[in-house]
């Protein structure tokens, strides 16, 4: 190991690992390393597993194999109540902003916060107020999810993830079912939180654009062989694709149409 | 002028002193600020009076330690207060990451949107309920009268109800309730039996205790325990699918495609009940007939026989006509209103909830209030 990885080590190492639900395996040999501070894309085609490896990482799923490393600590071979305690550094948002319906956004926001800290009502809300305003929803603390938009409720979602200051967030689709422009103002959020809060983003999406402009990072996997068939940042990929299958997934093309065309 | 946070015993403890000297003004910050340390200083109302106006606002920070979220909320209520106070807010001398977080924060937050105020007004309420009890009515008739047109497609042979749905909800309705509808009758059976014994073993008329087991349950307790546990079973499972259904917009998407409704989702589940209420209706009589019987056995001196014999010497035929007729009553009527609850149901997951619990509480009211109309009519007609 050259002095500078030794200095640095990754946030999150994942290593040799097989993802299935029961005997039916979805990925495997997955290796990969997501450095502190970095935007981390998890590509793919539909149902080649990008979902089931972002709920592996955040503790929703057991892997069959292998190893999943934060900050240097196996994350599956330590204590239930340890997973927890190493979970309070995650935040997620769900593709769908998983809100909880029976609470008021501001509740959605403070219940992380009135669970796992001892900060008094005062500064909770404060900071209910901050984590809204940083998205720009602090006018629906109020507001039931019922009465947001699909983007509005993203948002929300994200400032509940935030709420407990995480050193890893993770997004699932954050993109899915927003406008273009809802969709860039979410990315330029993304990038700021990351360099406000010194956040590692790990991110699932099919959004080309989106990815390009923001990812440092990333892991291709592939559907058919079920498993990890490019490693390297989304733009790379688009410029020296691995294979024909990443080429036309990067340039959103199909081989046969390009081949057409000559 | 200098203003300052109230002193502080430690010296890592977060502090800030405004001075406005010289014609500046200076934001100095200090200590360590976390959240968890619970410390976090206020900046009081109106901290800008004696700053000079127009002149930027400037951070010193070379004392600042380490710091989270609670000191960005700390500095946009400075930026909020120095808007207000039109004092500009020089934020590149705070850390950079500060200033990344601070560019989202608007420095006038829109207003945080509000409900309408509630006012207590019991007539206006009570008025919404009655109007509202009255469309529920309504409602609900409109989709027995849709569904009763289904079974009229079903014999013209154009019904968009599928038989494979029917088979399946004939099966969760009927087989996969028979250990609970046993359960339950055979120990309403045994309390028949038990009273019974006690009272009438003081009369010396222990061989009417089948009696009154045999006529209770088949008239009236095999029926009704059988419809109230299906309304909580079947009932409510019927309308937590349909709500979670309006939720997924499976429902929207059966609409817009012209698929009745009424056809597809609702008749099935209507004549699932209607096909299984009258066998579970039987069975229970036999269930609770056989824990009457255990009990009579068990405290008086009778035989298997002599029960039997006494309980269908007692029990006519119609009884069991009479039971059977109102326990297809009670099926449609538990099939259509959790339907209807479930269809009227929200879109959120505790809608679905809401929607479950209203169909059972409606359930066994409705098949209760109707079991009593059945008293008068049999009255009236004899039985």
């Amino acid at each position: 190991m050259s002095n500078i990885a030794a200095k640095n080590p990754p946030l999150l190492s994942v290593k040799n690992l097989t993802l299935a639900y029961g005997s039916r395996v979805i990925q495997e040999n997955i290796n990969f390393d997501v450095k502190r501070g970095s935007i981390f894309a998890l590509m793919g085609g539909s149902g080649c597993g990008k979902s089931t490896l972002l709920k592996s990482m955040i503790g929703l799923l057991q892997p069959k194999k292998g190893d999943y490393q934060v900050n240097g600590e196996s994350y599956w071979a330590a204590s239930q109540n340890r997973r927890i305690d190493i979970a309070h550094k995650f935040g997620v948002l769900f593709q769908s902003a998983a809100l909880w319906s029976s609470m008021t956004v501001g509740e959605n926001v403070a219940l992380p916060l009135q669970m796992f800290t001892h900060l008094s009502d005062s500064m909770i809300h404060r900071l209910v107020e901050l984590k809204l305003g940083l998205v720009g929803m602090e006018y629906a603390i109020d507001l039931y999810p019922s009465e947001l938009s699909g983007g509005m409720r993203k948002r929300c979602g994200l400032a509940r993830a935030l709420a407990l200051d995480p050193e890893v967030l993770f997004f699932d689709e954050p993109s899915a079912g927003l406008d273009p422009i809802t969709s860039k103002r979410l990315d330029d959020l993304i990038l700021n939180l990351r360099d406000g809060l010194g956040a590692t983003i790990i991110i699932v999406s099919h959004e080309l654009p989106s990815l390009f402009s923001i990812a440092d990072d990333g892991l291709f996997m592939g559907s058919e062989n079920k498993t990890p068939i490019a490693y390297g940042s989304p733009s790379y990929l688009r410029d020296h694709p691995p294979n024909e299958f990443v080429d036309d997934f990067m340039h959103r093309q199909r081989s046969d149409y390009k081949k057409q065309k000559g | 002028m200098t203003i300052k946070s109230e002193v502080t015993p430690l010296q890592s403890s977060p502090s800030w002193k405004l001075d406005c000297n010289n014609g500046r003004n200076i934001l100095t910050l200090s200590g360590i600020w976390l959240a968890k340390n619970n410390n976090i200083p206020t900046i009081p109302d109106g901290c800008f009076r004696h700053a000079y106006d127009n002149q930027s606002l400037y951070f010193d920070t070379s004392s600042l330690k380490q710091w989270d979220s609670s000191l960005i909320v700390f500095l946009w209520s400075i930026k909020l207060q120095a808007a207000q106070s039109n004092i500009p807010f020089d934020q590149d001398s705070l850390p950079e990451a500060a200033c990344k977080l601070l560019s989202l924060l608007s420095e006038k937050p829109a207003p945080v949107a509000k409900r309408a105020p509630y006012h207590f007004q019991p007539l206006v309420r009570v008025g919404d309920w009655f109007i509202q009890s009255l469309s529920d009515l309504g409602k609900a008739w409109m989709v027995f009268i849709e569904t009763l047109k289904g079974i009229t497609s079903i014999v013209a042979g154009k019904s968009y109800m599928r038989i494979v749905d029917l088979i399946q909800y004939i099966r969760d309705a009927g087989p996969s309730a028979l250990i609970i509808i046993s359960i339950v009758n055979f120990l309403v059976g045994s309390i028949l039996g038990f009273v019974g014994a006690v009272q009438l073993r003081r009369f010396a008329a222990d061989a009417y205790v089948a009696n009154l087991v045999g006529i209770a349950t088949v008239r009236e307790m095999a029926v009704v325990m059988t419809a109230i546990v299906m309304s909580g079973r079947t009932g409510g499972a019927y309308a937590a699918r349909i709500a979670t259904m309006q939720g997924n917009e499976e429902i929207d998407s059966l609409k817009v495609m012209g698929i009745p409704i009424s056809q597809y989702l609702i008749l099935p589940s209507m004549l699932s009940l209607v096909f299984t209420m009258p066998f579970l209706y039987l069975y229970g009589c036999f269930m609770g007939i056989l824990g009457g019987l255990t009990v009579s056995i068990i405290m008086l001196n009778v035989t298997v026989i002599g029960f039997l014999q006494q309980t269908f010497g007692a029990v006519e035929f119609n009884q069991f006509i009479f039971g059977g007729v109102k326990s297809i009553a009670f099926a449609i009527f538990i099939g259509i209103s959790s339907c209807h609850i479930g269809l009227k149901a929200g879109r959120s997951a505790a809608d679905v909830g809401v929607a479950a619990t209203r169909a059972v509480v409606a359930g066994i009211v409705g098949v209760i209030a109707l079991d009593a109309i059945f008293a008068v009519i049999a009255d009236i007609i004899g039985i």
